[in-house]
């Protein structure tokens, strides 16, 4: 392989000085003259007709510019096109407590609040539906949404092989519910979005958002102008994780609102209004069966999971087909047979969130995988092994695997974090767990079908020597800006300052699908690959038309075009070539633009658009827990985590991600959940839903694995989601080695231990004597 | 409502606000002198995003009456380096990887520079307990470490060199 110039080193994020300095701009941080406070009206109950709103004391409060309500936006919408269920401001019936009800635009935020007392609303409270099972059972006049029967969503059943005979020829089968609760996003930056009307009756949005282009698409839509009329602007985003991946009411009550008071408008959340906006993992029951041979392969599985999808369709869809696809293609698997439901509930909408539908369901396929290793009388890291996969290879469920680093992740994890010295062997109360995952590099189909690229990158170089790059990724921390002018960089020789960014910006950046699915590397970074390459071509031909030589043997590096061939040496600067090209072509620009091939995109069964990528990551993970026996208390010691990105463009941000999602996953072990008092959320502040600070932070270890995809960008692919699923049961099966409990439940609080262990004592009491392992010791 | 004329040290500029008494520092400080780099992440002091410094000592501004910080001098994120400079905590911070979405950097930057002002040398544990009151949802923290402990080479590389100079 070339060496390269960047790529593989290490480099700051270009937007750092922005944010170490506070100068960097985020969606609140934006004001302008004029400017207007947006406070939301939300539903006080869980599911009610709405009979009439009165907003006429509202409007007469003097400084309140315009009250919305569901008349002003009647046009549905959600993020998938089978899924336009919900209104920026509820026509019919609030669903959830936190359901958007109507909105209120006025000169100061303490107005706009003072104004929301005074709308009236005439709510008819219905039964509302908070467990999914029963939801399912619901009357049909207390449906959340008429075309939605028995409240159910949607529900897939895939079979793969024939798994009822695979069953039967299992050495080992082990039967499991699992419980995972519902978590959010959490990012630190509550949704903030600024509408501004143009004199010229042009809408300007800058919103805090991930998808860019959906959400022009649904401004568009919803406030009945075409797209041309519309400009969306993501300024700096503070955190996503999928919170902003879809269309957020904010987003478009401040557009509504801006269209009715033609003024600009700019609504923050509160950090409760985060939790109503929610878009986060969904609660989850999975009914899990597994079968392996004497020989340890894994031979048959099926898998029935319940997802409590709140109150909206959203990425409901998705999320359970994911749950499915990815379920019985991170091993070498014959048969898989998967029944998925989501269902209805009157609770905020579930959503998109890191690691999007794989993350409870590898909980659960970890730990079982785990007892059936022990069942086997074999190592759980070597049961890993006994399943690999053989890359290049399709899996039962038709996805493509082109690289597989998986085997080097097992290995490297397993040896940096002591495995083979550690399992089995540490003192009482301490432990060690290993489990695998993996994940998308971006789906290899569009939401919204269609033959568009889904991305277009623009590159523009004129006499100032820029070279200007125009994305429509958006940036949310994960390295998108970076990522742009390092692969620009490197393929036109030149120094990254010299690479200027424009992005997310509708009006001046080509279409991106946007930051979801762990897509931009892949995908963005494929199309500015090209793009800087035709870029270069163009300097290059012009170089070999001017300077007489041959453009085949000139190359880009070190700010110089040069030309290494036998015979005499040529070189020239970058500025010297281009200003050449400049003289035969005017100011030089550039396009590239990806599309997955039709070889990634799957099968043919129904849902099988959901799970195909142009490449997957692979992640395998050593935890380590110490647990109080007395108190049930566990702590997370040490996490050493292997991540197979393909090639590390950037080691500094790799590890960053690979490290982020390892925190997040452990955040959802231990410690985060959505806690529901019937359809009230309990804990809708950062007090009281625990994020894990520094001090329930373990070391975390990142080992970067490079397979080198075919058809990454020099390599590479996903680092930003892959390695959260693992870190769950690494860790609940750390537990076990150290207490010899499994715990089935998230989050595994000291209840759970302590109750288990409780159990455990019975038993082995029972038993007389019994042979727990901790008990032997 | 009525509104009383405070003078606050801002960043060592004097600065003069006409605001109700009971209004937050926080929002002093973004909607009034349009500083907008102390971040609001929570509403109830829990995530540590609005950190600032009062003489010194990191404060809450989402919990604190602008009014009452009158005769203190208040530094800002803004604040911690000369205009157009970096101080050393916010260069590591860029280069070790500190930063990802950057919404908790202003208050880690707070926080940090406190820390290093009190004990130019502190351990991992020190480092830890220090920042425990600031949320950070992208890095897992560890890049965080990395941040401090290239700052703290750094600043006393700066000492070293003032001390010979």
């Amino acid at each position: 392989m070339a060496d390269f110039n960047l790529i593989g080193k290490s480099m700051p994020m270009v937007e750092s000085p922005g944010k170490v300095t506070g100068l960097g701009k985020y969606a609140d941080d934006l004001a302008v003259a004029g400017m207007l406070y947006g406070r939301i009206l939300h539903s006080p109950h869980a599911h009610a007709r709405i009979r009439a709103i009165n907003t006429a004391k509202a409007e007469a409060l003097p400084g309140v510019k315009a009250v919305a309500t569901g008349k002003d936006a009647p046009t549905p919408y959600g993020i998938l096109p089978i899924g336009h269920d919900e209104c920026v401001f509820t026509v019919d019936k609030a669903r959830y407590i936190g359901d958007n009800v109507a909105a209120v635009a006025a000169t100061s935020p303490e107005i706009a609040e003072q104004a929301l007392d005074l709308i009236e609303v005439d709510y008819e409270v219905l039964p509302a539906f908070t467990d999914p099972e029963k939801s399912m059972e619901a009357e049909e006049r207390y449906w959340l949404h008429t075309e939605r029967p028995n409240n159910i969503e949607k529900e897939y059943h895939h079979q793969f092989g024939d798994v009822d005979a695979a069953f039967a020829e299992c050495a080992h089968v082990r039967e499991q519910r699992y419980f995972a609760g519902e978590v959010n996003h959490a990012a630190m930056e509550p949704h903030s979005t600024l509408a501004i009307w143009e004199p010229d009756n042009r809408l300007t949005v800058y919103s805090s958002t991930q998808v860019p282009y959906y959400l022009h698409r649904t401004i568009a839509a919803v406030c009945e102008m075409p797209m041309s009329q519309i400009r969306v602007i993501k300024p700096l985003i503070g955190g996503g994780f999928g919170g902003k991946s879809e269309i957020i009411p904010i987003e478009i009550a401040a557009a509504v609102l801006a269209k009715k008071a033609r003024r600009p408008v700019k609504i923050t959340y509160t950090r409760e209004e985060v939790f109503f906006a929610h878009r986060g993992r969904p609660r989850t029951i999975v009914d899990l069966k597994v079968g392996i041979t004497r020989e340890g392969r894994i031979h048959a599985v099926a898998a029935r999971v319940v997802q409590d999808g709140g109150a909206y369709c959203g990425y409901g869809p998705v999320t359970v087909l994911y749950s499915g696809a990815l379920l019985g293609a991170l091993y070498d698997i014959p048969n898989v047979k998967y029944d998925g439901f989501r269902v209805l509930t009157n609770k905020p909408a579930c959503g998109a969130m890191r690691g999007h539908g794989t993350v409870n369901v590898r909980f659960a396929f970890e730990a079982m995988l785990d007892q059936l290793a022990e069942d086997a009388g074999i190592d759980p890291v070597e049961i890993r092994r006994r399943n690999l996969l053989h890359a290049p290879c399709i899996t039962v469920n038709g996805l493509r695997v082109t690289s597989y680093g998986l085997p080097e992740c097992i290995e490297k994890s397993a040896a940096q974090g002591g495995w083979a010295e550690k399992k089995g062997k540490l003192p009482r109360g301490k432990g060690v767990g290993f489990a695998c995952s993996h994940y998308v590099s971006g789906a290899a189909n569009p939401i919204i079908r269609s033959n568009m690229p889904h991305t277009t990158v623009n590159m523009k170089i004129d006499r100032d020597g820029a070279v200007t790059v125009f994305t429509g990724a958006s940036e949310i921390g994960q390295g998108s800006d970076t990522l742009h002018v390092q692969l620009a960089a490197e393929v036109l020789g030149v120094r990254p300052e010299r690479v200027k960014l424009v992005a997310a910006d509708t009006e001046l950046t080509p279409i991106d699908l946007g930051s979801y699915s762990s897509r931009v590397t892949f995908m963005a970074g494929n199309a500015c690959l090209e793009a800087a390459k035709n870029m270069r071509q163009q300097i290059f031909d012009a170089v070999a038309r001017k300077y007489k030589v041959p453009a085949e043997a000139l190359e880009a590096r070190d700010e110089k075009i040069v030309a290494s061939q036998n015979g005499k040496p040529f070189e020239i600067s970058f500025d010297e070539a281009v200003i050449a090209a400049i003289e035969f072509y005017g100011a030089l620009v550039s396009r590239g633009a990806y599309t997955p091939p039709e070889e990634s995109r799957g099968g043919r069964h129904k849902g099988a658009g959901v799970g195909p990528s142009p490449s997957y990551s692979y992640s395998a993970q050593v935890a380590e827990v110490t647990v109080d026996e007395e108190t049930g208390q566990v702590t997370v010691d040490r996490i050493v985590a292997a991540h197979d990105c393909g090639r590390a463009l950037n080691p500094l941000t790799v590890d960053g991600q690979v490290i982020g999602s390892v925190y997040m996953g452990m955040g959802q072990a231990m410690q985060e959940e959505m806690v529901w008092n019937g359809a009230r959320l309990m804990n809708p502040t950062f007090l009281e839903y625990r994020i894990p600070s520094t001090l329930e932070t373990p070391p975390i270890e990142s080992i970067i694995v490079e397979s080198i995809d075919p058809e990454g960008p020099f390599g590479a692919k996903e680092a930003g989601e892959g390695s959260l699923a693992a870190t769950i049961p690494a860790i609940a099966n750390a537990i076990y080695d150290a207490v010899g409990v499994r715990i089935t439940s998230l989050p595994i609080t000291p209840e759970k231990v302590l109750e288990a262990l409780i159990e455990k004592r019975k038993r082995e009491q029972t038993k007389a004597g019994g042979n727990g392992k901790a008990g032997a010791r | 409502m009525s509104k009383e004329l405070i003078t606050l040290n801002m960043n060592g500029e004097v600065r003069e606000v006409a605001i109700p008494p009971h209004k937050l520092l926080i929002d002093v400080l973004r909607e009034d002198l349009g500083l907008t780099g102390t971040k609001r992440g929570c509403d109830d002091s829990s995530c540590g995003a609005c950190a600032v410094l009062v003489d010194g000592t990191p404060v809450l501004a989402c919990v604190a009456l602008a009014a009452s910080y009158a005769e203190c001098r208040i530094t800002t994120v803004e604040g911690i380096a000369p205009v157009g400079g970096l101080h050393p905590v916010q260069s590591s911070y860029g280069e070790a990887g500190g930063s990802q979405c950057g919404f908790c950097t202003p208050g880690f930057m707070i926080s940090i520079k406190s820390l290093l002002d009190r004990n130019p040398n502190p351990s991992l544990d020190e480092i830890r307990d220090a920042l425990a009151s600031n949320f950070c949802r992208c890095t897992g923290y560890m890049q965080i470490y990395d941040s401090v402990r290239l700052a703290m080479q750094r600043m006393k590389e700066r000492t070293a060199v003032g001390a010979g100079g």
